[in-house]
């Protein structure tokens, strides 16, 4: 049998060690689920960086950005706040050179993520998962105030996190596609992938293309908040850049997190259930056009859980786990 | 009569409902309505200026009203306001 014709070039690349080989990462449509003949949904499958997420470019452009600043070297903590992808991305940039990681991460995310921080080298800080994110944010920053040791990158409020879409992801899905975007969806979690991507599209297509967040309708056991005042925006965030913002339900999430496989072959954790069925609903109610989801991360770390498998009626502590 | 998912941080506030009643035809006479019935939910869903508080989110059905015509946003009788607090993820 000869071989397939190759289309594309590079090849997936030739990179000198792992961190080069961030990025570049394939773009497939997804036909099946794609709601009108007209309309074409692709999926930008970040979860075939290197840890399998898309934190991989943010970890390389934080820490690349301390280095460039001369705030880091050699032997420096690194104290991060993270629900995990994050944290798992930064194991391996600084295990690879050579930073003590400590990771504040909730106590109500999925097993694989400790085992995952623990094989890069991670010391893992748990927060009260009732928290969320919040809680881990907000005992990191506590931390770094008191001990001037830590050096702390903070994803949400570092400029590095959108600008490596900014300057990645965003250039990757215009050449791809030709700089013909309708709708571009991504999850909410700090910010970084939808302000990134956002600003590129936005100042390359204008108003043609309509940014759009997905976000998690948190369950109410990890609502654990004191007052609506400890709710918290990430301050690289800015809501006028977003065209719409829609929950999903962590019962859709995984309703859709399934369908991607089954009827795509797409292994993918939640959160990306979650916004491929936004994407799907943005493509309906278009006439033609690209739409274009990140698939932010891949199955592996909530195989635990039994989405993939168990009914739905029957995955332990839905509600109370923190999937994003 | 618009239905308003009340969050758990804001229970306390509403007498322990999970889910109340409140006339209105946009977002912000909802809320003033739910206010009036329950005024101590005022402090924690508006801020000095009459405008939602920062870190409050709340959503027609499914979609966030900021990104929408804000306080504004028509409201249907049929339709449901969620509130929430901001939460962040990564």
């Amino acid at each position: 049998m000869s071989a397939r014709e190759l289309h594309n070039r590079p090849c997936g690349g030739r990179y000198g060690d792992i961190v080069q080989s961030i990025g570049n990462t394939p773009i497939v449509e997804l036909k099946r689920l794609s709601p009108k003949p007209g309309v074409r949904l692709w999926a930008k499958l970040e979860s075939h960086n290197p840890t399998g997420s898309v934190k991989d470019r943010v970890a390389r452009a934080l820490i690349e950005d301390a280095e460039e600043k001369g705030a880091i070297a050699s032997g420096q903590v690194i104290l991060e706040p993270t629900s995990g992808n994050t944290g798992i991305s930064l194991g391996m940039l600084c295990k690879l050179k050579g930073y003590p990681l400590k990771v504040v991460m909730p106590d109500n995310v999925t097993p694989e993520r400790t085992q995952l921080l623990q094989m890069w080298g991670a010391e893992i800080i748990y927060s009260e998962g009732s928290k969320g994110s919040n809680g881990a944010v907000e005992l990191a920053l506590e931390m770094a105030a008191a001990d001037s040791r830590y050096y702390m990158p903070y994803q949400y409020g570092n400029e590095a996190n959108p600008l490596a879409h900014y300057n990645g992801t965003a250039v990757e899905i215009l050449e791809e596609l030709d700089n013909d975007v309708s709708a571009f969806v991504a999850g909410l979690g700090t910010g970084g992938t939808l302000m990134g991507n956002g600003r590129r599209l936005k100042e390359v297509l204008g108003d043609a293309v309509k940014i759009v967040a997905a976000e998690p309708m948190q369950g109410e056991p990890v609502q654990g908040l004191r007052s609506l005042d400890d709710g918290f925006i990430p301050p690289i965030i800015d809501l006028s850049l977003l065209d719409r913002k829609i929950f999903v339900t962590n019962s859709d999430a995984i309703v859709w997190t399934r369908r991607l496989l089954d009827e795509e072959g797409i292994f993918a954790g939640v959160s990306s259930g979650a916004i491929a069925r936004v994407a799907a609903r943005i493509a309906g109610e278009l006439d033609e056009g690209n739409v274009v989801f990140v698939v932010a991360d891949d199955g592996w770390k909530y195989l635990s859980s039994g989405v993939y498998t168990r009914p739905l009626e029957e995955i332990e502590n839905l509600e109370s786990t923190l999937w994003w | 009569m618009p239905t308003i998912k009340i969050p758990p941080v804001l229970r306390a506030s509403v007498g322990g409902e999970r889910e109340v009643e409140a006339a209105g035809a946009n977002v912000r006479e909802v809320l003033r309505a739910l206010v009036a019935a329950h005024p101590a939910t005022e402090s924690q869903l508006f801020g000095g200026d009459g405008e939602l508080n920062r870190y409050v989110n709340v959503y027609l059905n499914d979609e966030d009203v900021r990104v929408l015509d804000g306080l504004d946003t028509t409201v249907a009788p049929s339709d449901s306001l969620v509130i929430l607090p901001a939460m962040a993820g990564g």
